[in-house]
C-alpha cells in the first residue's frame, strides 16, 4: 500500500461518489473510458512514486542556490520534470487541437494528488507552466501561442507568475512596475518583482513570466494594470531561443519549506542586459492594456483549487505516513490492562486513534472538497444545458475561497496531528511528517493569504452576489440532507443507520450559517460587517466539507467493510465533533463583536 | 536462412500477469494453484524489458509488435500495458482449460499461438517472478524448431540475422542465429519506458485477438492442471523468521562472532 496517496479513496471518489462514468458520457471525454482513467492514474502513481518522491527529502536539504548569476537546482528535478512533461501530464486537460488529452479537469485533479503528495516543491514547477500556458492560449495572439504556449506545452519553456512586489503582496493595487509602449508595439519594462516562485532556473531553455505592470496614462488602483509576457530570453519567431533579456534576480528567499521550488526576487530593467543594445525587459502586451487583473483572475480559481490540492496532498501523505507508524511502533498499555504485558501498538490507544480519525476527516474531506470543486469546472465547461453551466460556474465561484482556504488550515492542522501522533520521532529529519508540515504551512500565505480569501468570500462572492449563489449551495445541503434521513434503514450495522441524526447537525448548522449572513449584511457599517470575515470563512468552511461528508456516508451506505466502516466513522467524527465548532463563530459573527474592530494599535 | 525484409518484420512479445511481487501470495486451498484473484496483478517486470525491446527494434528498423499473454480475463491489463507502451496489436490466449498448466503445458499453448502469428522473432523476459524457472522461452523455441538465444543483455538484428550477448558467469558470449529466432532478455538490456496518455488513448483501438484452446488446435488434455507433470500434494506457509542471535559487544563480540560462525560451518 502506498503511502503517498490512496488510490482506493480516489476511486471512491471520481466514480462511486462523483459519477465520473456519467461525465465521461459528454462529446468532449469521448476519447475517455473508465479504462483510459485508471491507466492515467496508474501512471500518476507510478512516475510520482518513481521520479517525484525519491528526491523530496533532498531537494529539501539542499536548496537551490544562487551564485549571483545563476540559480542550481538538484540535479534530480529536471529529469522529473521530463517524465512528466513525456507521459504527457501537461497537456492532460489541454484541447486536442492543442495536443492535448482532454481528460477531466477533476481526473487531472486526482492525478496531480499524487504528485502533490509525493514532492509538492517539484510539483510547483509544472504548475506554474501549466497554469502559464493556458493563460496565453486563452488570451493571447495565435502567434504568442505558437512562441510561447507550445513550447511550454512540450516542458521545454517552462512560466512564472509575477505578481507580487515588495510593497505589494495582498494589495496588488499600489504595484509600481512600469511598461512603457515602444514604436514596433512591444514594450519596455522596469521594475523590482518579489516572492516568483520558478524565476530563475537551468530546468528549462527559456523562462517565460507573466508580469503585471502599470502603463504610464494608466489610472491609479487595479483597473490601472496590464499583463506582459516576459521571456527570459527573446526568442525568434522561428522558435529559437536568442539572446538574454533584461531579467536577472536580486536573490533568492530562503524558506521554511517548499524549499525545492526556487522562490526569487526579479529585476526587469535595470540594464544588466541590454536586448537591442539598450536595457529594458522587452515584453508583450497579453490582452489588452489595463485589462491585467481581469485577465490573471481568470486563471484564479484553477490556481487557487490548486492550492488547496497541494494542501490535501501533504495532508494526505503525512496521515498515511503517521496512520503506519502507530500501527508499528508500541507503547503502553490499554487503560485496566495488568502491568508487565506486552506493549500495544499505538493504534490501540483511544487518543491516538482520535488523532488518527480527525486527520483523517480533514484529509478525505480536503480530497472530497477538491474534487468537486474540479468537478465544477468540468460542468462549467460540458454540462450540455447552459442554466447548468451557468449553475455550476456560480458554485465553483463562491467555493473557490473555501477549496483554497480550508485544505490550506485543516491539512496543516492535520500534519501538525501527524508529528503528535508520533511522538519524538515526528519531530526529527528522519521521518518526513515534519517536512510536510513546513511544506504545507505556505498555503495559507500564498495566492492570496487566508484572510484574503475570507474578504473575497463574504464580500464579493456573498454579499455583492446578495446571497444567490449561497442561496443554490443552501438548497443542495438541504438535498443531501433529505436523502439522508431517508437512506434505507434495513440490514444497516449501527454506524450506517445514522444518517438522519448527521443530517439534522448539518441543516440546523446551515441554517444557522444563513441567518448569521442575512444578519451581518444588515449591519449597515461595512467595516464592522468584514471585521470577523476570517471567522465567517472558516464557519463555512467546515459547513460545507460537513456537507460533503455527508455526501461520502450516502455514498457509502449500505457498503460493508473496513473501508466504507471508515468513511462512516469519519463522516461521523467530523459532523459530530467538528462541525460543532461552528456554532460559537456563528454566535460572535452575529453578536458584531467589536473587539479587533475598535481595538487601538497601540495597546498590542 | 530466411530473408527477412526489416520493414515487415514481426516480433511477437510474449508477456506474462503475475502477482505484485510485493505482496503475500497465497494458494487457493481448493486446488493448491496461486490465488490470483487475491493479489494485485501486475506485468511479469522482466517482460517489461522485452517489451521495451521490441519497441527499440521497431523504431530502429520497422515491423509490428504484437504482444501475447496467456492467462485469466484479466490478463487482458497487462496486454493493454504492452499496448500503452507502444506495441500495435496484442493476443490473448484464455481458457478455463488451461487453469494450472505447468511449464510444458503452457509452453505448448504458446507455442501455437505464436507459430499462428508467424513471427520473425520471438522475446520473452527470461523468467517470471511468480514461477523462477525460466524453461519456457527455451521450451517454445524447441516446439517451435526456432535457434533460442537467451539470457540477452543486447539484442541487434540485421537483415535475416539476430546477434545478442549472452549473459554468463564470466560475462558474455556474443551469440548469432538466423531468423527466425527466439531470445530471452535479462533487465540489463534496457530501461523500460513508462507507458503515456498518447498511448493510452491508442491503446484503446489497437486489436487485441482472444483465442482459446479449440482456436489454437490444443486438446484440452494436453493442458490445464490434469495434464500437469508434477501436482502439488500439500503446501504449508513459511514458518515466521526465527529470532536471529545478538552479540553485544563487551570487548569480545568479535569472537563470539566467530565462535558462531564455526559453529554452523560457515568458516
Ligand atoms: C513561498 C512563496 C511563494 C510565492 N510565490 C509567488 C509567485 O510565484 N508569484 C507571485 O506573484 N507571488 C508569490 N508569492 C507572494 C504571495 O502571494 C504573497 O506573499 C501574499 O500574497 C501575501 O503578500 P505579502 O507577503 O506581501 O504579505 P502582506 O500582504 O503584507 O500580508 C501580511 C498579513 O496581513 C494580512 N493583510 C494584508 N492586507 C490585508 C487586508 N487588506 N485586510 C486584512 N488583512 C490583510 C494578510 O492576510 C497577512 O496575514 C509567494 C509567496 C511565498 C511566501
Amino acid at each position: 500500500m502506498s503511502l503517498i496517496m490512496s488510490r482506493r479513496d480516489l476511486d471512491f471518489l471520481l466514480h462511486e461518489w462523483l459519477d465520473t462514468g456519467a461525465l465521461l458520457q459528454r462529446d468532449r471525454f469521448a476519447e475517455h473510458s473508465r479504462e483510459t482513467v485508471d491507466a492515467i492514474l496508474d501512471l500518476a502513481e507510478l512516475v510520482a512514486t518513481a521520479d517525484f518522491a525519491p528526491h523530496n527529502r533532498a531537494a529539501d536539504l539542499a536548496e537551490p542556490r544562487f551564485d549571483g548569476t545563476t540559480v542550481h537546482v538538484l540535479p534530480g528535478v529536471g529529469p522529473a520534470l521530463r517524465a512528466f512533461a513525456d507521459a504527457g501530464f501537461l497537456v492532460a486537460t489541454a484541447d486536442a487541437s492543442a495536443g492535448g488529452a482532454q481528460l477531466p479537469i477533476s481526473v487531472f485533479s486526482a492525478c496531480m494528488a499524487w504528485f502533490q503528495a509525493a514532492n509538492a516543491a517539484t510539483s510547483g514547477y509544472p504548475l506554474l507552466t501549466m497554469a502559464a500556458a493556458n493563460l496565453i492560449r486563452a488570451h493571447g495572439t495565435p502567434e504568442q501561442v505558437l512562441r510561447f504556449a507550445d513550447p511550454m506545452a512540450e516542458g521545454r519553456f517552462f512560466g512564472t507568475m509575477a505578481l507580487s512586489e515588495p510593497q505589494a503582496g495582498s494589495s496588488l493595487a499600489d504595484i509600481t512596475t512600469r511598461a512603457e509602449r515602444q514604436d514596433d508595439g512591444t514594450y519596455r519594462l522596469f521594475g523590482r518583482k518579489m516572492w516568483i516562485s520558478g524565476g530563475d532556473h537551468e530546468l528549462a531553455e527559456t523562462i517565460v513570466h507573466l508580469v503585471l505592470a502599470r502603463t504610464p496614462d494608466a489610472p491609479p488602483g487595479t483597473r490601472g494594470i496590464s499583463l506582459f509576457l516576459v521571456p527570459k530570453h527573446l526568442v525568434d519567431p522561428d522558435g529559437r531561443v536568442g539572446e538574454r533579456n533584461d531579467v536577472v534576480l536580486a536573490g533568492i528567499n530562503h524558506k521554511m519549506g517548499f524549499r525545492g521550488t526556487v522562490n526569487t526576487a526579479p529585476v526587469l530593467g535595470d540594464g544588466a542586459f541590454t536586448p537591442d543594445g539598450r536595457p529594458g525587459a522587452v515584453g508583450y502586451l497579453l490582452g489588452a492594456e489595463q485589462r491585467g487583473l481581469p485577465i490573471m483572475f481568470s486563471m484564479m480559481n484553477e490556481a487557487r483549487i490548486g492550492v488547496g490540492l497541494c494542501a490535501t496532498g501533504l495532508g494526505y501523505t503525512g496521515y498515511l505516513k503517521s496512520l503506519a507508524y502507530a500501527r508499528e511502533r508500541t507503547q503502553g498499555r490499554p487503560v485496566g490492562a495488568a502491568p508487565g504485558g506486552p506493549q500495544v501498538p499505538l493504534v490501540e490507544h483511544p487518543d491516538v486513534r482520535r488523532m488518527l480519525l480527525a486527520q483523517k476527516s480533514y484529509v478525505e474531506g480536503a480530497l472530497a472538497l477538491i474534487l468537486f470543486a474540479s468537478r465544477l469546472a468540468d460542468d462549467a465547461e460540458t454540462l450540455p444545458d447552459p442554466q447548468g453551466r451557468q449553475e455550476a460556474s456560480s458554485l465553483l465561484g463562491l467555493l473557490t475561497p473555501i477549496a483554497k482556504s480550508w485544505p490550506s488550515q485543516w491539512c496543516v492542522a492535520a500534519n501538525d496531528l501527524a508529528i503528535q501522533v508520533m511522538g519524538g520521532a515526528g519531530y526529527t529529519r528522519d521521518h518526513d511528517v515534519e517536512q510536510h508540515y513546513r511544506d504545507n504551512r505556505l498555503n495559507p500565505i500564498h495566492e492570496g493569504t487566508h484572510g484574503i480569501q475570507a474578504l473575497d468570500l463574504l464580500g464579493r462572492k456573498v454579499l455583492l452576489d446578495h446571497g444567490a449563489a449561497l442561496g443554490r449551495l443552501v438548497a443542495r445541503i438541504e438535498a443531501t440532507a433529505a436523502r439522508a434521513r431517508g437512506a434505507d434503514q434495513a440490514g444497516t450495522t449501527p454506524a450506517d443507520a445514522g444518517g438522519p441524526a448527521l443530517a439534522d447537525l448539518l441543516t440546523s448548522t446551515t441554517r444557522d450559517l444563513v441567518a448569521t449572513t442575512a444578519a451581518l449584511g444588515a449591519l449597515g457599517d461595512p467595516a464592522a460587517t468584514m471585521a470577523d470575515a476570517t471567522a465567517y470563512l472558516e464557519a463555512f468552511g467546515h459547513v460545507v466539507v460537513g456537507w460533503l461528508w455527508l455526501e461520502q456516508w450516502l455514498a457509502a451506505h449500505g457498503r460493508q467493510g473496513p473501508f466504507y466502516e471508515g468513511k462512516r466513522a469519519a463522516a461521523t467524527f467530523f459532523l459530530t465533533r467538528e462541525l460543532p465548532r461552528v456554532g460559537p463563530m456563528l454566535a460572535l459573527l452575529r453578536a458584531a463583536d467589536r473587539l479587533t474592530l475598535d481595538l487601538d494599535p497601540d495597546v498590542l | 536462412m530466411r530473408e527477412v525484409d526489416s520493414e515487415t518484420m514481426k516480433i511477437v512479445v510474449c508477456v506474462k500477469q503475475v502477482p505484485d511481487s510485493w505482496a503475500e501470495k497465497t494458494l487457493r486451498p481448493s486446488d493448491n494453484t496461486l490465488d490470483r484473484e487475491s493479489v494485485d496483478a501486475v506485468m511479469n517486470e522482466l517482460d517489461e524489458y522485452a517489451v521495451e525491446e521490441a519497441l527499440r527494434l521497431q523504431e530502429a528498423q520497422g515491423g509490428e509488435v504484437v504482444v501475447l499473454s496467456m492467462g485469466p480475463s484479466q490478463a487482458t491489463d497487462t496486454i493493454r500495458k504492452a499496448l500503452s507502451m507502444g506495441a500495435d496489436a496484442g493476443v490473448h490466449v484464455v481458457d478455463d482449460g488451461l487453469h494450472g498448466s505447468d511449464a510444458v503445458a503452457t509452453s505448448l499453448a504458446l507455442a501455437k499461438a505464436i507459430e499462428a502469428q508467424g513471427a520473425d522473432l520471438v522475446i520473452f523476459g527470461s523468467e517470471s517472478t511468480d514461477a523462477r524457472m525460466s524453461v519456457v522461452p527455451a521450451m517454445v523455441a524447441e516446439r517451435l524448431g526456432l535457434p533460442q538465444l537467451t539470457f540477452s543483455s543486447s539484442v541487434a538484428v540485421d537483415g535475416g540475422t539476430v546477434r545478442t550477448n549472452r549473459v554468463t558467469e564470466y560475462g558474455y558470449d556474443v551469440v548469432e542465429a538466423p531468423l527466425p529466432a527466439l531470445v530471452s532478455v535479462v533487465e540489463k538490456i534496457n530501461e523500460p519506458r513508462y507507458p503515456s496518455f498518447k498511448g493510452i488513448m491508442a491503446a484503446k483501438k489497437k486489436p487485441v485477438q482472444t483465442l482459446g484452446l479449440a482456436d489454437l488446435g490444443v486438446a484440452a488434455g494436453e493442458v490445464g492442471l490434469g495434464a500437469a507433470w508434477s501436482v502439488v500434494a500439500e503446501a504449508a506457509a513459511r514458518p515466521p523468521k526465527a529470532k536471529g542471535t545478538i552479540v553485544a559487544d563487551d570487548g569480545s563480540g568479535g569472537v563470539a562472532i566467530a565462535d558462531y560462525l564455526s559453529a554452523q560451518k560457515f568458516i
